[in-house]
């Protein structure tokens, strides 16, 4: 239960909760979130010493406590997250994914707590996405994400929406313990600190501004981000392990789609110094939909995306999206159980080293949800990115319970 | 995912009005065609509701297969009146249930002639996405109700011919106008629908479908209709049966509550964040 990010904020937002007898504007609890069962079976034996071959389950409980005002002007979000796994002790962690307060006035918003938010468009990649921690290790999708303690003021204007986030303090990414799969050819150092630029190390206080409008069929997101990297480094210890390095940094980001007819053309960049030489990144492409296929209820997305990235990862956090393309088909069943496959791989077009993917979910009665998640990586050779996860090729299903 | 809120639309827009009729038989030299009449009918009963300014409702939706089985989806929806003929009305709909879907929203800003807006909320990850609006003929949430029987009501997006007077359905009591009308716009899943809609509160009890083969594909009932605020006729259970694969949708709503002072900024994509 480390990790679970300090309460100051909590207790500022403990003053909000109403008593049941302010009957005045008594507002509403909405009570809900879910349980699951995964089982993650690798289909290789282990690459790395001290790496376990069992089968990885998990039991994940996060109930979500949300309270609306009458007036809908007061809201506050409380969600907790845990995760217990019986073969990696650093996979068994929590997190409060949201714990805030929020005010909604006629001119501005403002939000005071943990909160997670999300910016951009493209789909293999999440490049201008910067203010939540990835916890990375729920999946190496890198789509999960651990509550950011914030404040918030947006405001919504005729021209677009506004938004200012201060951030006091910084989440540390998740990473795989010595036991687990999916991590690099070193164990990483999980039981020190990590290491900061800053002297206030994760107490620096980073601070982000974010514009997004629509203008007919484009949407757009300007983004600005100034303090510690998401991203670490990673210095190899006496004992031989990796610890990670968070440096600071500014970034601007850019999001932009085109919606028109079945295409939707994505474009994302960002442009980043600090934590080695300045670079900038970016993702771009489409998705085309065809709807009822051949006259069934069927709707086939086919996704094509690039990825570039100027870094130089001797310098700067290692990226694998790097010369990469991404290509995927989605398949909506457009049923009752609103069943949904996404299968895709992304290859790196220089050295050939792919990521497959396969994801398929339906729903059970009506509160049940099964899923599948298959990942293989192909013809990684010793010295390209994904090398050292050669052996780590899995099949998960996950079982949950909604209430 | 798409589009509840438009169902108010449909409702104001289905098709004919019973005064219009009354109006002509007053008039005795000048004879309209037949879809001169049915034209005119349809914009009359698209005005005669309109000025509600936004209402909220909640509702469930039941689908059955053909073997009978029961599903349901919980939503609220709400609509703002865009006053401008021009323009279609903005809506925003939240799921409510299965719980896997809970908090998932829909905004929509209806355009007349150029495609729909639409946005979708991902509670989950907070994503905001734009979505195409291009999936007229396709399945709404999975229910036999297509998005254009949401998105696709205004006036101007029909052509239209009178067809006869005969009783009601569904409320045989009462005189129904009987109009045909026959999609404009693209990629419609329909050759063409008709409506019968009561002479006296010129309100639409039932819809037959026409696919693009013109084989009968469905037929919508409207029931329990109540008049709120003594101007605005709304219905409360809509039976959609399709002929064609036995399934059906029913649309049960709650009480209706209209002029909850909504406006624009309850109805722009930055406001999706903020509701869950």
């Amino acid at each position: 239960m480390k990790r679970i990010l300090p309460l100051t904020c909590l207790a500022a937002l403990a003053a909000f909760i109403p008593s049941p007898h302010e009957s005045a504007q008594a507002g509403t609890w909405r009570i809900g979130g879910y349980t699951a069962l995964e089982a993650r079976a690798f289909t290789q034996d282990h690459k790395w010493a001290a790496q376990s071959d069992n089968l990885d389950l998990s039991l994940i409980v996060t109930p979500e406590f949300r309270y609306k005002s009458d007036d809908r002007t007061h809201r506050i979000n409380f969600i907790p997250y845990l995760r217990a796994n019986n073969v990696d002790a650093e996979r068994s962690h929590g997190d409060l994914r949201e714990a805030f307060y929020m005010y909604r006035g006629d001119e501005i918003e403002l939000l005071a707590g943990a909160n997670k938010v999300f910016w951009g468009v493209t789909e293999s990649q999440h490049l201008v996405n910067i203010i939540n921690q990835t916890d990375l290790i729920e999946d190496p999708d890198q789509e999960d994400y651990l509550g950011q303690p914030m404040v918030q003021i947006a405001s919504q204007r005729d021209w677009g929406k506004i938004s200012a986030y201060l951030m006091p303090y910084f989440r540390e990414r998740t990473l795989t313990g010595e036991d687990g799969r999916l991590r690099a050819a070193l164990p990483y150092d999980t039981q020190s600190n990590p290491t900061y630029e800053s002297s206030a190390e994760e107490w620096h206080t980073d601070m982000a501004l974010r514009y997004s409008h629509y203008i007919g069929d484009f949407d757009i997101g300007l983004s600005y981000f100034s303090g510690t990297s998401r991203e670490p480094t990673f210095n190899i210890t006496p004992r031989g392990e990796l610890r990670p390095h968070y440096g600071l940094i500014n970034q601007f980001g850019l999001d932009l789609q085109y919606t028109t007819e079945s295409w939707l053309w994505k474009f994302e960049a960002i442009g980043r110094e600090g934590m080695g030489d300045k670079f900038a990144a970016a993702v771009g492409g489409f998705e085309y939909s065809f709807y009822q296929l051949f006259e069934s209820d069927l709707d086939l997305g086919l996704l094509l995306e690039y990825q570039y990235d100027g870094r130089d990862t001797s310098k700067s956090p290692i990226t694998t999206a790097n010369n990469d393309i991404f290509a995927a088909a989605r398949l909506a069943f457009n049923d009752t159980q609103d069943s949904e496959i996404l299968a895709g791989f992304t290859i790196d077009h220089e050295t050939q080293d792919s990521f497959i993917n396969l994801e398929a979910e339906t729903r059970l009665g009506d509160n049940y949800q099964i899923e599948l998640r298959a990942r293989f990586i192909v013809g990684a050779d010793q010295g390209e990115d994904l090398y050292d996860f050669a052996r780590d090729d899995y099949i998960q299903l996950r079982l949950a319970r909604y209430f | 995912m798409t589009h509840h809120a438009k169902l108010s639309t449909l409702l104001r827009s289905a098709v004919l009005s019973g005064c219009f009729i009354f109006s002509l038989a007053a008039l005795p030299a000048y004879a309209m065609s037949d879809e001169e009449k049915g034209y005119e009918i349809a914009k009359k009963s698209d005005l005669s509701d309109s000025g509600f300014k936004d209402h909220k409702v909640s509702m469930k939706m039941i689908l059955r297969n053909a073997q009978g089985q029961e599903t349901t989806r919980d939503m609220r929806f709400s609509v703002k009146e865009v006053p401008n003929m021009d323009k279609g009305d903005k809506s925003l709909i939240i799921f409510d249930a299965p719980a896997d879907i809970a908090g998932m929203a829909l905004l929509s800003h209806t355009n007349i002639l150029e495609a729909d807006h639409q946005w979708l909320l991902f509670p989950e990850s907070g994503k905001v996405a734009r979505i195409s609006s291009k999936n007229k003929s396709g399945s709404f949430a999975g229910s036999e109700f297509a998005f254009e029987d949401f998105t696709s009501q205004e006036l101007n997006k029909y052509k239209y011919k009178f067809l006869r007077q005969e009783a009601c359905p569904n409320v045989p009591s009462l005189t129904c106008d009987v109009v045909e009308r026959f999609p404009l716009y693209e990629r419609s899943g329909y050759s063409r629908q008709i409506g019968w809609t009561d002479t006296q509160d010129f309100q639409t009890r039932k819809i037959e479908f026409y696919d693009r083969k013109n084989d009968l594909l469905k037929t919508l009932d409207f029931l329990k209709y109540k008049k709120y605020d003594d101007k605005y006729w709304r219905v409360h259970l809509m039976k959609m049966d399709n002929h064609q694969t036995k399934k059906s949708t029913d649309l049960v709503y709650d009480a209706y509550s209209f002029d909850n002072g909504l406006d624009d900024k309850d109805f722009v994509k930055g406001v999706l964040g903020t509701l869950y």
